[in-house]
């Protein structure tokens, strides 16, 4: 009997497609975040009032991922902007060989931003590198306040947290406070914005916050207009 | 619910290691899983005798280490798991500690049967 050591990562083959990607990327000066959250939480809507500020000659492409139906690209192709649909068919989340074969074709030298919105699913997307450059986690007042303890792989990885509906506190039981002490506990310095997709509250600094990450990798200029 | 497609990638490179040593089989694989790693053991455990079903006589066996979230202190080296996700270390009270384990999802080893 012979034993080989491997010690090589199960998703190793994953994690050079996303690199190759994530140099494409950056060669290109362009800031790419990706979007994981619950089935529900606003990721679309999120991505909505995001592309409502963009002016129109903005440089920013969305890809966005569901099981089934294109829907959610047909929502957010209402914007002008170049969007793609990946459909996985069953698979409950993205991987960096469904984005690599999504922007073939496209020329990433018109983009500054590259918006990739994940499957609803707050376990197995964190296992997958897509090349971006931060994983933005979006949770909603109307799940469960301790979700971060929960799904502590998704929240530990996490760039943003930004916690959605909050104009809908009034009228659930979740306790922000809590939720954010949650948040803390599996990724301690993690930056959290409250925001509401359907009365604006905290869409400023989530522009603000988009702008800034834009800022560090951009090669050019950023081209974020905010109203 | 994606351990078919971590069992998927698991056997994709103990086939590619398998291939560097012709005629030899398979008995083991060895795999070290992270507290935090959203990979849940037995459905991956579940998922590799699937993809092996009927593929041959004698399918190799999934040996899994499961590895606790561990933290460590800076300031004086204590490596803790994780109570209650706690960071702060328990010895001498330091705030802020790094994780150093909890997060694997690594292919080991692979035993072999040399012809």
């Amino acid at each position: 009997m012979t034993r080989v050591e491997i010690q090589q990562k199960v998703l190793s083959e994953n994690e050079r497609v996303a690199q190759s990607l994530r140099e494409r990327i950056c060669e290109y000066g362009i800031y790419c975040p990706n979007f994981i959250s619950s089935p529900g939480a606003g990721k679309t809507s999120l991505l909505e009032c995001t592309l409502s500020i963009f002016s129109k000659d903005a440089r920013v492409a969305v890809l966005t991922g569901d099981i089934q139906t294109d829907n959610d690209a047909r929502r957010l192709a209402r914007y002008g902007f170049p969007v793609r649909q990946i459909t996985t068919s069953g698979s409950c989340h993205l991987d960096a060989r469904m984005v690599e074969r999504a922007l073939e074709g496209w020329d990433l030298a018109t983009m500054d931003y590259l918006l990739i919105e994940n499957v609803g699913n707050l376990v197995c997307p964190s296992s997958y590198d897509l090349g971006e450059h931060d994983k933005i986690v979006v949770l909603s007042v109307t799940e469960g306040e301790d979700k971060p303890l929960k799904y502590p792989g998704t929240f530990s990885k996490a760039g943003l947290v930004i916690i959605n509906k909050v104009d809908l506190l009034p009228y659930v039981q979740f306790d922000l406070a809590q939720a954010k002490e949650n948040v803390r506990k599996v990724n301690p310095k993690v930056e959290i914005l409250d925001v509401s997709c359907t009365d604006g509250i905290g869409l400023p600094e989530w522009y603000r916050w988009l702008e800034g990450r834009h800022a560090v990798h951009a090669t050019s200029a950023p081209e974020l207009v905010i109203m | 619910m994606h351990e078919m497609g971590i069992a998927s990638s698991v056997l994709e490179a103990v086939r590619g290691e398998a291939r560097r040593h012709p005629g030899a089989r398979v008995c083991k694989v060895g795999l070290r899983i992270g507290e935090w790693a959203s990979v849940d053991p037995d459905a991956l455990q579940f998922c590799f005798d699937a993809l092996l079903a009927g593929s041959e006589p004698e399918p190799p066996t999934l040996d899994i280490e499961f590895r606790p979230r561990q933290n460590r202190c800076a300031t004086c080296g204590t490596v803790f798991a994780l109570k209650n996700y706690e960071i702060q270390c328990p010895d001498c009270g330091e705030p802020s500690t790094e994780a150093v384990s909890g997060n694997e999802l690594e292919l080991a080893y692979v035993e072999l049967e040399e012809p």
